[in-house]
This record gives C-alpha cells, structure tokens and sequence, in this order.
C-alpha cells in the first residue's frame, strides 16, 4: 500500500500517458490526435518535474540558512521541451488547417476514403 | 582549434537558417544554402581527417567542463557520420536549385531553403553532441523542419504523410525523453561518455531497463525499424525530391547513429548482451528485409518503390546491430554510408524524370530511358549498387554483412541477405524494363534529357557508388575504426 501511495505522482504520470497515448491511436479526428499528442508530452514532462524533488528539499534559489535543495536541472530541461511541444503542436494544427483546406474534412477515414490509399 | 570545428558545424547553418528565410529571392536563399552546405562539408572533412589523425576531439561550450557543461565529443563514429549529412548536403543542394522552383513556388523558396538549413543543422547537431538531452534538442529540429519540409510536396497527400510522420516521429521523441529521464533520475547525468562510466553501478535497475527499452523503440520509429516503418513510404513519396533525396540519405543514417551509440558507447556491454535487443534486431531485420522487398516489387509508383526498398535496406543494417560483433558494426557502418551514396543517386535520377513528365508513376516513365540515357544510366548503376554487384559500393557492405553472418555461423540470416539481394534484382529490374524495354507514351516523344545541373549532381553520386565499390581503403578502414571507438568485441 505504502508502495502505491508513495509512488502517486509515477501513477498520475502513467495515467495521463496512457491517456494521451491511446486518443492519439483510437481518435480519427486529427485534432484530436494532436491533443492526446499533447497530453502525452505533458505526462513525460510530469514525470521529469515530479522526478526532481528532493524530499525536505527547498526550492531551488540559495537562501541563508537551507542546506537541502531540490534539483533544479529537470526544471531547465522541461522548459525546452515544453517549447518543443508548442512548436510541435504550432505545426501540427498548421497541417490540420492545410487538410482542411485540401480535402475539406479532418476525420482520417474520410481523408483515406477521398485518397484510396493507405 | 579543432574542437570550434565541431561547434562551427551546427552553429552556421542555425544562423544561416533565419537569414535565408529573410532573403527576398529563391535564388538567394539558394546561394547562401549552397555555401553553408559546401562550408560545412570542407569542415566536415577536415574534422573526418583530424579524428583519424589526432583522436579523439572533445569541445566542451562556453568552457564548462563535463558532465555539468555540453560535451561536443567527436570520435570515428560521427565524424563519418558527419561527413555524410555534410557532404550528401553540399550535392543535393546543386540539385535543389531546378528541381524547387519546379515543384515549390517562388514566394515559397526562401522558407523552403530555411527549413532546409534548419533540418541540416539539427542533423549534424545530433551527430556532434555528446550530451544525451542535447540530442533530444536537435533531433526536434531536425524532425519539426522535415515535417514542413515534407508537406511542401505537390500533392495533397505530402500533407497526410507529413502529418502521420509528426504524430510517429512525435511519439519516437517522446518516448526517447522518458528513456532519458529515466535514466538520469538514476544517474543523475546527461553526458554519454559519464553515462557510460555510472551506468554499470547501476544497470540492475528495472528503472534502466526501461529506460533503455523507450530509446531504443524511440530511435527505432526514427530509423523507420520494420515494423516501425509506416511513415516513411508515404514522407518519401509525397515530398519534394530533393528532400527525398536528403532525407533517404542522412535521416535514417543519423538515427541509426545514435542507436549505435547508445547501445555500444552509453550502456555496458553486459548490460546489453543480457537483454534480447540483439536477437530483436536480427528479428526485425530479417523480416524488414524480405517483406518491404516484396512490398517494393508490387509498387507502381518508382519513388514509393525506392522507399520501401530503403526499408529493406535499414534491415540489412539492423542485422549487423543484432550480431553486435566488431564485423557486424563495421558491415553496419559501411553500409550505412554506401546506402547514402545509392539512394541519394537513385531519387536523384527518378528526380531528374519527375522534373521532365511532372510524375514517376510506371505507366508514365515507360520508354523514357531510350530519351533520357544519361538518366537511365544513373538509375541502372545505382540499381546495380542497390543489388549488390561487384564493382559497386553495394557489394562491399553486403560483402561485410554476409563475412559477419558466416562468423556467427548464422545460416539463416545468410540466406536472408541473398534473397533480398534477389528480390532487389526483381524490383529494379522491373524499372528498368518499363524505362527500357516499353514503347514511350505518345505525349512524352518530346521529352529531353534533363539539364546538366541536375545530372551532375545524379552522377558524383553515381560514380561514388562505383569509386566506394573498387576503392574501400577509405571506407573500410574507417569503419573498422569507428567499430574499434564503439568497444565492440569481436565474437
């Protein structure tokens, strides 16, 4: 019990992956693929953040007096990722709007109906 | 001295990217693209030479030391690998300059050359990096320029592929960034060489093995690994050819790098060995193999056909990853680059076509290889690279792969390489009968040899091909070398 409790924020990350992993599969609205795409990015960077803490740890800015701090690295690193995941998603609608204009759906199967490809 | 070499490297090329885009003519931007490109591949080189000569060069940014600071470490590994995505760069450039403004318009350019820069930067960034959240970096820029770079393509369709390559190559990122967050929560590093050094402390861990299972299925979606591989068919057909011809020959290259590298530098060698990754590269490469040729030999369309015949050929690599022995690397290796020198040429001449008729579709090029001989020649000395003739750079990789299969005693995977070789035979031989041997359309009678600036670039790569086949000093004995850095016993 203790082992499920103490790893809550591994399970919250394990969900929302999972979450987002399975709309980007099941879904054939491509904006929604891009939001379970985003869901799950968001879960990874969950995890990298939730990773870092230091238990008893302060926040990471030196102050007088705090001896235990917690790691501020994953912090830095999220931050570019999470600027990976606007520019993704920046390009991921553009392509939707240029779909739309293409093909004037953005449901998969319409789209694979209208190409009989794939 | 040597170590600004390798920050030069990906530095240019990201402040030559904006520049372009701000250029007010294609031509321009063309220009500046063609010098960054040409630049980096002189540097390329000479970097090439001063690993070979010196050793190891190692550049740390902004004077941090590692492992706290960015580490650029180049050794035999990338610096071939450098050599290739800078040199492919600096011949497909010539090529680009007719084929874009053909299939791209004009107000178009600018950004499409920017891209272009942008994708190249990021592809020579993972290969000079020696951090591991680094790369994450540059594989996204590499990865978002392509994807813009791919749905420029005419039809409609490059949109869809270009789409389904940034959900999967999206996925395939992400899953490398949980494999790195994994691992760094249990070593507390981000530099290979000192991921390497505490890895070993470590690598009882469920948390490290997982960790290794999300890069390697990350990196294995980049590769386009059967049966990973169903972006890439699409991307390669739909986009513009010079990116075709780009990313078919340094994409998939840079990806198999860094498998090689993390699995031969960043993890132990116990480590590895004790989990089934071998036995699931020679899986899949097998399977790569023969399915996507049998795939390739029912195309209609020729660039879909050399796509998935790139499939085919990433299985050959794969199979040398599986033996992890010091013959199989090497085969790996030299593949690796004697595919780049075939392939480039092969979507460079089917290029040359699609830049005459507007299409490569087979019911559209017949007959063309009596008017297009020099175009034709390409694609039949490239095909017979592809097949792996004596005398070209095909025999010498599958030479070196079969040399390693008999090492291994591994029967099956001999028989394997034959048979895709014989399935490569049935597929380019069926191009070469529709150019060849079928009577032209009577709308394409006119139909002229293409522009010698397309051609020439088609044939460095051709007669490459042939030089790499008789020649393999150079290639040969880099690749021993680089199999020699990556610490792959033999056996």
């Amino acid at each position: 019990m203790d082992f499920i409790i103490g790893h809550y924020n591994y399970w919250i990350a394990i969900f929302l992956m999972m979450i987002g992993f399975y709309t980007v599969i099941s879904r054939g609205n491509l904006v929604k693929k891009i939001i379970g795409l985003n869901i799950f990015q968001v879960s990874v960077f969950l995890l990298y953040i939730s990773m870092s803490t230091v238990k008893g740890g302060a926040a990471p800015i030196i102050t007088a007096g705090v001896k235990l701090y917690s790691n501020p690295l994953p912090h830095v690193l999220i931050l570019t990722a999470i600027v990976v995941g606007v520019a993704t998603t920046a390009l991921g609608l553009a392509l939707v709007v240029r779909i739309k204009e293409a093909y004037g759906t953005i449901e998969e199967d319409e789209i694979h109906q209208q190409d009989h490809s794939l | 001295m040597q170590g600004h070499l390798s920050l030069l490297l990906v530095v240019i090329p990201l402040i030559a990217a904006p520049v372009a885009a701000i250029l007010p003519r294609g031509r321009l931007s063309w220009a500046l693209a063609l010098v960054v490109a040409a630049i980096c591949a002189i540097l390329a080189g000479v970097q090439l030479w001063a690993v070979v000569h010196d050793g190891v060069i190692s550049y740390e940014l902004g004077g941090w030391a590692p492992p706290w600071g960015i580490e650029y470490r180049i050794d035999a590994v990338n610096a071939i690998v450098a050599m290739i995505v800078a040199g492919i760069a600096a011949i497909t450039l010539p090529y680009a300059l007719l084929s874009a403004e053909k299939e791209i318009p004009e107000h178009q350019l600018p950004l499409f050359y920017s891209a272009f820069l942008l994708c190249f930067a990021g592809l020579l960034g993972i290969t000079q990096t020696g951090d591991i959240f680094n790369l994450f970096v540059f594989l996204e820029i590499s990865s978002l320029s392509s994807y813009a770079l791919i749905s420029l393509g005419q039809k409609r369709q490059a949109l869809t592929s270009a789409y389904q390559y940034l959900i999967m190559g999206t996925l395939g990122a992400t899953f490398f960034l949980i494999g790195v967050g994994l691992i760094y929560s249990q070593t507390g590093t981000l530099n290979m060489m000192d991921l390497a050094l505490r890895l070993p402390e470590v690598s009882g861990l469920k948390t490290v093995h997982t960790g290794f299972a999300f890069i390697m299925i990350g990196f294995a979606l980049k590769l386009a690994l059967f049966p990973l591989h169903l972006w890439l068919p699409n991307a390669y057909t739909y986009a513009p050819t010079v990116i075709t011809v780009f990313l078919a020959a340094t994409a998939t290259k840079v990806a198999l790098y860094v498998i090689l590298r993390v699995l031969f530098t960043v993890f132990p060698h116990d480590f590895v060995s004790a989990t089934p990754t071998g036995d699931l590269f020679l899986l899949s490469g097998m399977t790569g193999v023969i399915s996507a040729s049998i795939y390739a030999i029912y195309q209609v369309d020729v660039k879909r056909l050399l796509a998935y015949s790139s499939v085919a050929q990433i299985g050959y690599m794969a199979l040398g990853i599986g033996f992890a022995s010091s013959l199989g690397v090497t085969a790996t290796i030299i593949h690796l680059f004697n595919h780049a020198l075939m392939k480039g040429a092969l979507f460079m001449a089917v290029g040359t076509i699609i830049y005459r008729i507007g299409s490569c579709h087979m019911d559209n090029i017949q007959g063309l290889g009596r008017q297009m001989p020099w175009t034709f020649g390409a694609i039949v000395i490239g095909g017979l690279s592809l097949i792996g003739v004596p005398g070209t750079a095909g025999f010498i990789s599958k030479w070196y792969l079969v040399l390693a299969a008999l090492e291994q005693q591994a029967w099956i995977v001999v028989a394997v390489i034959l048979i895709g070789s014989l399935l490569a035979v049935v597929y380019i031989g069926k191009v070469i009968e529709v150019l060849y041997f079928r009577p032209a359309k009577e709308t394409h009678l006119a139909v002229k040899e293409a522009p010698m600036l397309l051609l020439a670039p088609t044939w460095v790569l051709v007669i490459a091909n042939i030089y790499f086949g008789l020649n393999t000093e150079l290639t040969v004995g880099i690749a021993q070398r680089a199999a020699q850095v990556l610490g792959v016993t033999s056996g």
